[in-house]
């Protein structure tokens, strides 16, 4: 192996890390506000990525009879709490959230020449209808048993990626898609050459972490999430609404996962069940961070990343084999190292 | 899966006819206290009149199991449509087709087989989609004496015939005629030094294998044998390696879409030697996910591939546009594929069997099906969409170099290379 190709491989293991350190930091916001390890993170890279690929086809995407879906039921549940509650005045406001803005959406992608629109336009649309799948998933599967431990709401999270994993196959069918890269086209850089969309993922993979980071540091609602994290219970005294601070970290976790499979889609073939083997590479970096620390979550996926890259070059046939042996000695690390508490169960 | 209210005629007849019924209705009423009874007659009744509905005696009865869902499901679906267009008679004989869905599951795929042997009663078994899944099956087969045609492409499935594998046919070609074919084309073109890449699980190796075994035959040389996931999201490492081991031609060991990653990993790196492809891409989502990075590859498919392109005088023609034509007219043009073809050719192959097997006993007895393994054996010069038929004894596949063609890609088509 020369320089050049070590230089290579490093960069092909960076832009991978990327894609994997976002995921993680995913997971360790699910896990620590709603104590859910969100094996469903994956899909949400495959749905975005196919349903930017069905706009870019000029069709509607069946992601978008799936959020009516769920926005009606998440609707007819709240609105019967509502109603149960004696507080009908937060009945528009349910329904203007679950009905009337996919509603919307609908009409709108449907009166549009969909294939004619700008990438920027066309990725917007994407994540519009991606990413309402987030917070509506956590109020049908999870907020019911918010309180569980955390077995069951792995169990449940199972449950959810299966039905996701099947619906995907229904919605895009067994083969996979491409979609055209944000700017074509390779930068001469010394000795290697780089394309366009690598720089793309680096650079927005950086922002979103930036972004992520000011969100969590600054605003009141980034406030709100760390403080359930910390203790829910005390974060409910100070008047933070765990349901919100639940919906927020799905919000948050079904964007960064469909901008995720947005971003990679271009150098890679995406199928429904992709995002799958995706997703646990990031829960390998999760894992590496304790589901609990963002620098070192994101640290460890890029570690995935590189491992992945330089095994893919000495032993092929053992890649996956040495990423996921990878966890073993963490764990026995983590195991070690950290004091266990009786009531984490 | 067929079912209707002449259904139930034909089911009482065939009841009468054939005397050992699954249950006693006189023991099982015995075997009930006059309260249970009365509480539970409604149900009984409704169970009673359903025993004759789930032995349908009179009909030819077909357990088919597809991978119409999990990874192999690219594979399984044109299958599964197949199953829908062809004939619902065979020499007269009403056809019950029942299709299960064994999600590309070895486990899910024998207990399809169990089901369709002691519930359905089926007189032949055709699935499954992929190897593993059928290889698991040729067991429940054989127990049960029901022939089975598998449509995953294995040379293990048939191979050598032997007490259990006497049951057990296959449709598509074996990879050793294929990769035959692929050093054939790379010593007639002066390759001398080859890389291989190719899935890590059962496909990949198979071809390694092969691959390996026919190319020493050859003189040709292997310089980098390299394994990637049908789930990668890049091979750099592998094409790296490939390019540095510097190659006259890249072999790549993939089945459908995944199969164009390295492709497309090996242009952008520009390599610029010769691509060579398996038929395990031969369906039109490859050629629309490769693009233009698959310009020049070659490959070698099944004639149904290039049907419309095969000479006048070629045997396979006519049975092939057969095909493309029933798939075309009800899925829109250009979506046939040669995955859905194998699941043609296996009912081809009943068609031709079950008329000799007729005169010999009648469906739904142990002697019918004897006879069907026994006719499906004799099956001689059977043209079909990927090839021609001739089973013998000692083969079950009965292919010969008339079930492959070489093709290449051009402008974003499958061209026959004459």
């Amino acid at each position: 192996m020369d320089f050049q190709i070590a230089l290579l491989l490093g960069q092909d293991g960076l832009t991978n890390g990327a894609i994997y350190a976002l995921l993680a930091l995913a997971l360790v916001l699910v896990f620590a506000v709603t104590r859910v390890i969100f094996i469903p993170q994956g899909e949400f890279v495959a749905y975005g990525a196919l349903t930017l690929a069905t706009l870019q086809a000029g069709q509607l995407p069946a992601t978008l009879w799936l959020i009516l879906a769920l926005g009606a039921a998440v609707a007819a549940l709240d609105g019967a709490q509502a109603l149960r509650h004696g507080a009908a005045r937060k009945l528009p406001r349910i329904l203007a959230l679950n009905l009337a803005v996919p509603l919307a959406l609908w009409f709108l992608l449907a009166s549009t020449d969909l294939a004619g629109l700008p990438l920027v336009a066309q990725v917007l649309l994407a994540l519009a209808v991606v990413v309402p799948l987030g917070p509506m998933i956590y109020r049908l599967a999870y907020q019911p048993i918010a309180e569980a431990p955390v077995l069951i709401l792995l169990i449940v999270s199972v449950a959810v990626h299966v039905v996701l994993i099947g619906l995907g196959l229904l919605f895009f069918g067994a083969e996979g898609t491409r979609t055209p890269a944000f700017s074509e086209g390779t930068l001469e850089l010394g000795a290697t050459t780089l394309q366009y969309q690598t720089l793309w993922i680096l650079a927005i993979s950086a922002i979103l972490i930036v972004a992520l980071y000011a969100f969590f540091g600054r605003s009141i609602y980034g406030k709100a999430l760390r403080a359930t994290a910390l203790n829910r219970t005390g974060a409910r005294l100070m008047g933070i609404s765990t349901t919100m601070a639940g919906k927020l970290s799905f919000t948050l976790a079904a964007l960064i996962g469909a901008f995720s499979g947005i971003l990679i889609s271009p150098i890679t073939t995406l199928y429904y069940d992709s995002g799958f083997l995706i997703g646990l590479k990031g829960f390998v970096g999760a894992i590496i961070g304790g589901l609990a620390s963002y620098p070192v979550a994101a640290a460890g996926a890029l570690l995935v990343g590189f491992l992945e890259s330089y095994s893919s070059f000495y032993a092929s046939a053992f890649k996956e084999v040495i990423v996921f042996t990878l966890i073993i000695p963490v764990l026995l690390w983590r195991s070690l190292t950290t004091h266990h508490s009786e009531e984490d169960e | 899966m067929r079912s209707s209210a002449n259904d139930y005629k034909n089911d009482k007849r065939a009841a009468a006819r054939h005397a050992p019924q699954p249950v006693n209705r006189k023991d099982l009423y015995d075997s009930f206290t006059e309260e249970t009874l009365m509480k539970h007659k409604k149900l009984i009744a409704a169970l009673l009149l359903a025993l004759p509905a789930t032995a349908a005696l009179a009909d030819l009865t077909v357990g088919v199991t597809v991978s119409a869902t999990g990874p192999a499901a690219s594979l399984g679906i044109p299958e599964k449509n197949t199953f829908a267009l062809v004939p619902q008679t065979i020499a007269g004989q009403k056809v019950r087709i029942v299709l299960l869905d064994d999600a590309s599951d070895t486990t899910t795929a024998v207990k399809n087989a169990k089901k369709f042997v002691a519930e359905e009663k089926v007189d032949v078994i055709i699935g499954s989609t992929i190897t593993p899944a059928s290889l698991a099956m040729i067991d429940v087969a054989a127990e049960a004496e029901t022939p089975m045609i598998s449509m995953a492409a294995s040379r293990a499935i048939v191979d050598p015939v032997d007490a259990k594998r006497r049951w057990v046919y296959k449709t598509p070609q074996n990879d050793a005629q294929m990769s035959t074919a692929i050093t054939e084309h790379m010593s007639n073109s002066g390759v001398k030094r080859v890389a291989y890449i190719g899935f890590s699980d059962a496909y990949g190796e198979g071809w390694a294998n092969e691959f390996a075994g026919v190319a020493q035959a050859r003189k040709i040389e292997i310089v980098a044998n390299e394994r990637f996931n049908r789930a990668d999201t890049s091979v750099t490492g592998q094409v790296l390696k490939i390019i540095a081991a510097k190659p006259d031609a890249v072999l790549i060991g993939g089945a459908g879409t995944p199969a164009a990653l390295p492709q497309k990993a090996l242009k952008e790196r520009g390599f610029k030697g010769t691509i060579y492809q398996t038929h395990g891409v031969a369906n039109n989502d490859f050629l629309r996910v490769c693009g233009k990075d698959c310009e020049g590859t070659f490959l070698p498919a099944g004639p149904v591939l290039v049907a419309d392109q095969l000479p006048a005088g070629n045997p396979v023609k006519k049975s092939a546009q057969e095909y493309v034509q029933k798939y075309e007219a009800a899925h829109g043009k250009g979506s046939v594929s040669t995955f859905g073809a194998h699941a043609w050719d296996a009912y081809k192959l009943l068609e031709a069997a079950v008329p000799v097997a007729l005169k010999k006993a009648q469906p739904g007895s142990k002697e019918f099906r004897a006879a069907l393994r026994d006719a499906l054996e004799g099956v001689k010069e059977l043209p079909v969409a990927h090839g021609v038929f001739n089973m013998s004894p000692t083969d079950h596949l009965g292919f010969d170099q008339r079930a492959r063609v070489m093709v290449r890609i051009e402008g974003g088509a499958w061209k026959l290379v004459k």
